[in-house]
């Protein structure tokens, strides 16, 4: 597999806060990746980074083999939808789309039609005048229909409700089976999208935890349940994510070393189970907070690492 | 697909094996594509692909060019013979450790089988 874009040993700091920390991370060619992590984790300023928006403060940002920034040639064959998109004050849906076509060289004006449709779009209305959902949807025709080789979807679905969600899932998947092209997806509905992702970059507070392949990384992992005493055996010396509850009625989620796991929790009276995608992410979240519970990345100390070089 | 489960491309695997051993899919017909797969599971294509691989892999499945993916002659037999070798540790097994646990001896096991078959 080829990376498209990467990001190389990136530290971006805004006033006082820092947004990212000296990450790393690749995003493979015609491959669907998750960009996952909590609020303010970081994913918006890493799609700005990579969609030449931002300039970091220190790394490389590397899109087609060159830096994005005010780079014609890699801009025109991207598309960023934010969760925010700003339209000009007078535009219409249809403007919308128009303008769109001029800009992506690949725009198909059919497909952008038929979504119009299947979103309930209504064509002549001002976009200041659109619901939020409606909105979100208008960002969602642009970012597919443009069929840009890179599109970034930055929590594109804000005020759309479940059955325009499915709607979106249904479209991308049948369109990316048609043209494959690289797409990054940020989201917190995690449940809902894992089965789009073949990969995925996880981020928390500015780090990556992980940058992997999602079946991999689903193996990596198993949760075991049961008695407290015996889950107590079963983790001597392995490498534990996550632990709930207490007494009869316990959960672990623990790295995979080998073969034996399974059989040693059997052993023990253990239920194993397969972890999900959004249990994973929860778990390798609170490890890290819980590791570093005092949050590196404040503002204060962002600020004493500037004074101090 | 189920999340929860076991890797997703394993499940797509799965229910295409279900399908050739019960005769749904039945050996030199064309199994379904990995578009189709995907949209129907709602799930990316590199998985479908990579659980249709597996079958290929297997033997079950093979291409044919520029057509698509075909059972395997003898596939059928070949998913049966597996699944029957597997077939004491996946259900004889956990069902063994819950009679145990009920106290269900092997004799009143042997009558509740017998009359479960009757009554189908």
């Amino acid at each position: 597999m080829m990376a498209i874009a990467a990001v190389r040993e990136v530290t971006m700091r805004f006033r006082g806060h820092t947004a990212l920390h000296n990450v790393s991370a690749t995003f493979e060619e015609n491959v669907i990746t998750g960009l996952l992590g909590r609020n303010g984790a970081g994913k918006t300023t890493m799609m700005q980074l990579l969609a030449g928006h931002l300039v970091p403060t220190s790394g490389n940002i590397e899109v087609f083999g060159a830096n994005p920034y005010e780079n014609e040639s890699v801009l025109q064959r991207m598309s960023l939808v934010k969760e925010n998109q700003k339209y000009p004050e007078y535009f219409r849906v249809a403007d919308a789309m128009s303008a769109a076509a001029m800009l992506f060289p690949n725009w198909d004006a059919g497909y952008a039609k038929s979504l119009v449709a299947d979103f309930d779009l209504p064509q002549k209305r001002r976009i200041k005048k659109l619901s939020r959902g409606m909105l979100s949807a208008v960002g969602i025709v642009i970012g597919l229909a443009s069929r840009a080789p890179l599109t970034f979807f930055d929590e594109p679905y804000l005020g759309l409700d479940a059955v325009a969600r499915q709607m979106f899932y249904d479209r991308l998947i049948a369109d990316y089976a048609e043209n494959p092209r690289t797409i990054v997806l940020s989201t917190h509905l995690i449940e809902e999208i894992a089965g789009l992702l073949e990969r995925v970059v996880i981020i928390d507070r500015g780090k990556i935890l992980a940058d992997a392949d999602v079946d991999d990384l689903r193996t990596s992992a198993i949760s075991v349940s049961g008695p407290g005493e015996q889950i107590d055996q079963f983790l001597g010396g392995r490498d534990l994510l996550r632990r709930e509850g207490a007494g009869q009625l316990s959960r672990a989620v623990v790295r995979v070393q080998g073969r034996d796991d399974r059989a040693d929790a059997s052993a023990l009276g253990l239920d194993v189970e397969p972890v999900s995608l959004q249990h994973l992410v929860v778990s390798l979240t609170n490890r890290a907070e819980a590791i570093h519970p005092a949050a590196a990345l404040t503002a204060e100390s962002a600020y004493l690492e500037e004074a101090s070089r | 697909m189920n999340e929860d489960g076991g890797p997703i491309f394993r499940q797509i695997a799965d229910q295409i094996e279900n399908s050739i051993v019960d005769g749904t899919l039945a050996e030199e017909t064309q199994a379904p594509s990995t578009t189709e797969l995907a949209a129907f599971h709602r799930i990316n294509p590199a998985t479908a692909a990579k659980g249709i691989n597996q079958l290929v892999a297997d033997g079950v499945l093979y291409k044919r060019r520029g057509v698509g993916m075909f059972v395997a002659s003898g596939a059928r037999e070949q998913l049966r013979k597996r699944r029957r070798s597997e077939f004491a540790q996946q259900y004889l097994r956990p069902l063994l450790a819950e009679a145990d646990k009920l106290g269900i001896g092997t004799q009143e096991l042997t009558t509740m089988i017998n009359d479960r078959k009757e009554r189908r």
